[in-house]
């Protein structure tokens, strides 16, 4: 595995042309980008129904400069199973040659409609590496509450703020017993590139979960993009981290977390968050990041990379 | 009739796991459901014995298992997998997705009620939920057809012509869990009768883009293309039967026995059987009796051949659309008819539903009822259930 240290080491294969139709600032698209110039050759995409789909294949048009195939929104996993199953079979039997797989999906298609056939892919066991774009709520169909929004967001299906937490998928993906699962963001290119590579140089299942910031559905203007990126991670909201095999390493330590106000504020889907009537979800909301930034200190102490 | 020395016992779920071990399939998805599970079950053991080459992935889902065959036959594999009543029923969004991506899949397909009252018994209301999802919809009366018309189906599912999904019929229980001598062709013979042909799949260094989206600018010519490539299936269905090895074991689109008959009966599936006994047996001669073996797409031009002299049609539906004027069989005769400008004495018969299989009893009753309106004459639309038990009709 070649490490990514510049701009230079990455494969110089844009997966993904320009001209598709995504959002001005699109977090996803920017992530899917670098995850494709980073990815060994050769590989076959498979995304579900979701955002990335809509943008990107438009009849007679493509944006995808690689092999890709969309079937449905809750089974990208199983439709990359069959792919790389098949791709087996036909090259034992001289009849192909195996290629890498690759899902993209975003949270609806993997924090909730697609959970089942994610979760027996991985139990399963097949050899591919599964990626998820989190922008944190259905955007596709207009910024509507998934298992991915985190407490307190607006969205149009929870207009006063939603009532619940995050669902922690990484932590699931790790209970299933998968030799990588990683976190990753944008604004951290030769990470999320170098974990693009790491995971798939394994045998077996391996997921990379990215925050991909989105302007229309998070209300902030298209040029902060990165900035909401990196302080999602600089406030600890959003750790970066990869367990191998059950250990635990946090990539981008966070010692002096900037407050998590800044990233707030910078969104509009939290704005009710910072009136003084709202105190005490806020304060839910900041019990949360020390929790799970604690739970994932205390797991990278006890099994440690 | 049959060669004892080399004819193997075998269910009709046998049948079809040995003629998919023999098509040489390089990619089976699994998800139990009775009673279809034992074909699953005996490709896992052809698998793991090594007699056969071929992936088994067990699901944890009917949709999975369709949505992973797609992935497969996408990627170039030949790809089974095999399902019975709710597990079809799960399977609906994908089954056109499979026909719209022009996947060569086939599906065993064992025929069984849906829930609710849950049931687990032979009837077709599962294949007749999907009737408009865009694949071939072949009907196995026996074992020994499953056997032939499986084979069959790869070759026609992967005519360059065609790449569409195919679906093999047969009756839960009375035709899958029943014995009966199966003659079948060496595994040479079989290999020879499956080319592999190429197609477009998924590869890196010729990629291509499979499922876009189509909006109201183009979605309208893929569906009707799609529909055109089905209506021509039937055509190469004629060629891919003709070369068939075995020449009694040959695809045709509808079966006719006693032709002569005046009162025609339409049937599909394992109950053609007791239909022909009765007929044969009990000396019912004027009924004469068509078997269709494909359902879709229709063989609407061989059937009003076959039926348009009879004095009366009885068309047997072992489903129902309830609250429609006339259920799946028999709308589909009644269209055909009309399209012919051949009107005829129809009579319109339910029967079978959740395993409640006529016996020669309950025919034997239904063929004088139906002797009875034959001869009252006139071009009306009779309606019959056979075998039902509650009040009224």
């Amino acid at each position: 595995m070649m490490q990514v240290s510049k701009l230079t080491d990455l494969y110089g294969r844009e997966g993904l042309s320009p001209g598709h139709t995504a959002c001005q600032g699109c977090g996803a698209t920017i992530a899917v980008r670098q995850v494709l110039l980073a990815a060994e050759p050769p590989y076959i995409v498979v995304s579900p129904t979701g955002c990335l789909e809509v943008v990107s294949s438009q009849y007679p048009y493509t944006s995808w400069r690689v092999p890709w195939v969309h079937v449905a929104f809750e089974n990208a996993a199983a439709v990359a199973s069959g792919v790389e199953a098949a791709l087996r079979a036909l090259e034992k039997k001289g009849l192909g040659k195996r290629q890498k797989v690759i899902v993209i999906a975003g949270d609806g298609g993997t924090f909730d409609i697609g959970f089942q056939a994610l979760s027996g892919a991985f139990e399963r066991g097949h050899n591919l590496l599964y990626i998820c774009y989190d922008n944190e709520a259905y955007m596709n169909t207009g910024i509507q509450r998934s298992a991915a929004t985190p407490l307190g967001a607006t969205t149009t299906t929870t207009p006063t703020g939603k009532l619940e937490m995050k669902k922690d998928i990484t932590s699931i993906l790790v209970a299933h017993g998968s030799p990588y699962v990683a976190t990753a963001s944008p604004h951290l290119w030769k990470d999320l590139a170098n974990k693009v590579r790491k995971a798939q140089s394994k045998e077996g299942p391996t997921f990379l979960h990215i925050v991909a910031p989105c302007p229309r559905g998070w209300y902030f203007d298209s040029h902060l993009t990165i900035k909401v990126a990196k302080l999602a991670v600089e406030t600890r909201i959003f750790p970066i981290y990869e367990v191998e095999h059950g250990r635990y390493r946090i990539n981008y330590p966070v010692p002096r977390p900037r407050p998590i106000e800044e990233y707030l504020k910078l969104q509009n889907r939290f704005a009710h968050l910072l009136k003084p009537e709202n105190a005490h979800i806020l304060e839910a909301f900041k019990q949360w990041v020390e929790s799970r930034w604690n739970h994932l200190l205390k797991m990278a102490e006890a099994f440690p990379l | 009739m049959y060669n004892l020395k080399t004819a193997r016992l075998m269910t009709g779920n046998d049948a079809a796991a040995y003629a998919v071990k023999q098509s040489d399939v390089d990619f089976i998805s699994a998800y139990p459901i009775t009673p279809q599970t034992i074909i699953v079950e005996r490709l896992s053991e052809y698998v793991a014995s090594g007699e056969l080459h071929a992936e088994f992935v067990a699901t944890e889902s009917e949709h999975s298992a369709l949505s992973a065959c797609v992935g497969a036959s996408l990627a170039g594999a030949r790809a089974f997998t095999s399902t019975s009543s709710q597990g079809l029923a799960l399977m609906h969004e994908i089954l056109y997705v499979a026909s719209g991506l022009r996947c060569p899949i086939v599906m065993a397909i064992v025929n069984r009620a849906l829930s609710a009252p849950l049931n687990i018994h032979g009837d077709h209301s599962d294949v007749m939920g999907s009737r408009d999802a865009g694949w071939i919809q072949i009907f196995a009366e026996n074992p020994q057809e499953v056997y032939h018309y499986l084979i069959q189906s790869f070759r026609l599912a992967e005519h360059p012509d065609v790449l569409l999904p195919v679906g093999v019929n047969l009756d839960g229980f009375t035709v899958s869990h029943s014995s009966e001598p199966v003659e079948v062709l060496e595994d040479s013979v079989v290999k020879e009768y499956l080319p592999r042909n190429e197609r477009p799949r998924l590869d890196y260094y010729s990629p291509a883009t499979f499922g876009a989206f189509a909006l109201p600018t183009h979605y309208f010519e893929f569906k009707v293309e799609q529909d055109k490539t089905l209506r021509k299936a039937g055509e190469v269905l004629d060629e891919v039967a003709a070369h068939y090895p075995s020449p009694e074991g040959r695809l045709r689109k509808i079966d006719k026995f006693n032709e002569d008959g005046r009162i025609a009966v339409i049937i599909m599936g394992g109950t053609t059987g007791t239909l022909r006994y009765a007929i044969k047996s009990l000396r019912f001669r004027d009924f004469s009796l068509i078997s269709l073996k494909l359902f879709s797409p229709f063989p609407s031009r061989e059937l009003v051949e076959a039926v348009s002299d009879a004095d009366a049609v009885v068309v047997m539906d072992r489903s129902m659309s309830p609250g429609a004027p006339l259920h799946p069989l028999a709308s589909n005769v009644a269209t055909s008819l009309y399209e012919a400008g051949v009107s005829v004495n129809l009579i319109s018969v339910v029967y079978g539903l959740g395993g409640r299989e006529p016996t020669i009893k309950m025919v034997l009753e239904m063929f004088e009822k139906v002797r009875e309106i034959a001869r009252g004459g006139g071009k009306r639309l009779s309606r019959l259930f056979l075998g039902y038990q509650g009040d009224g009709l």
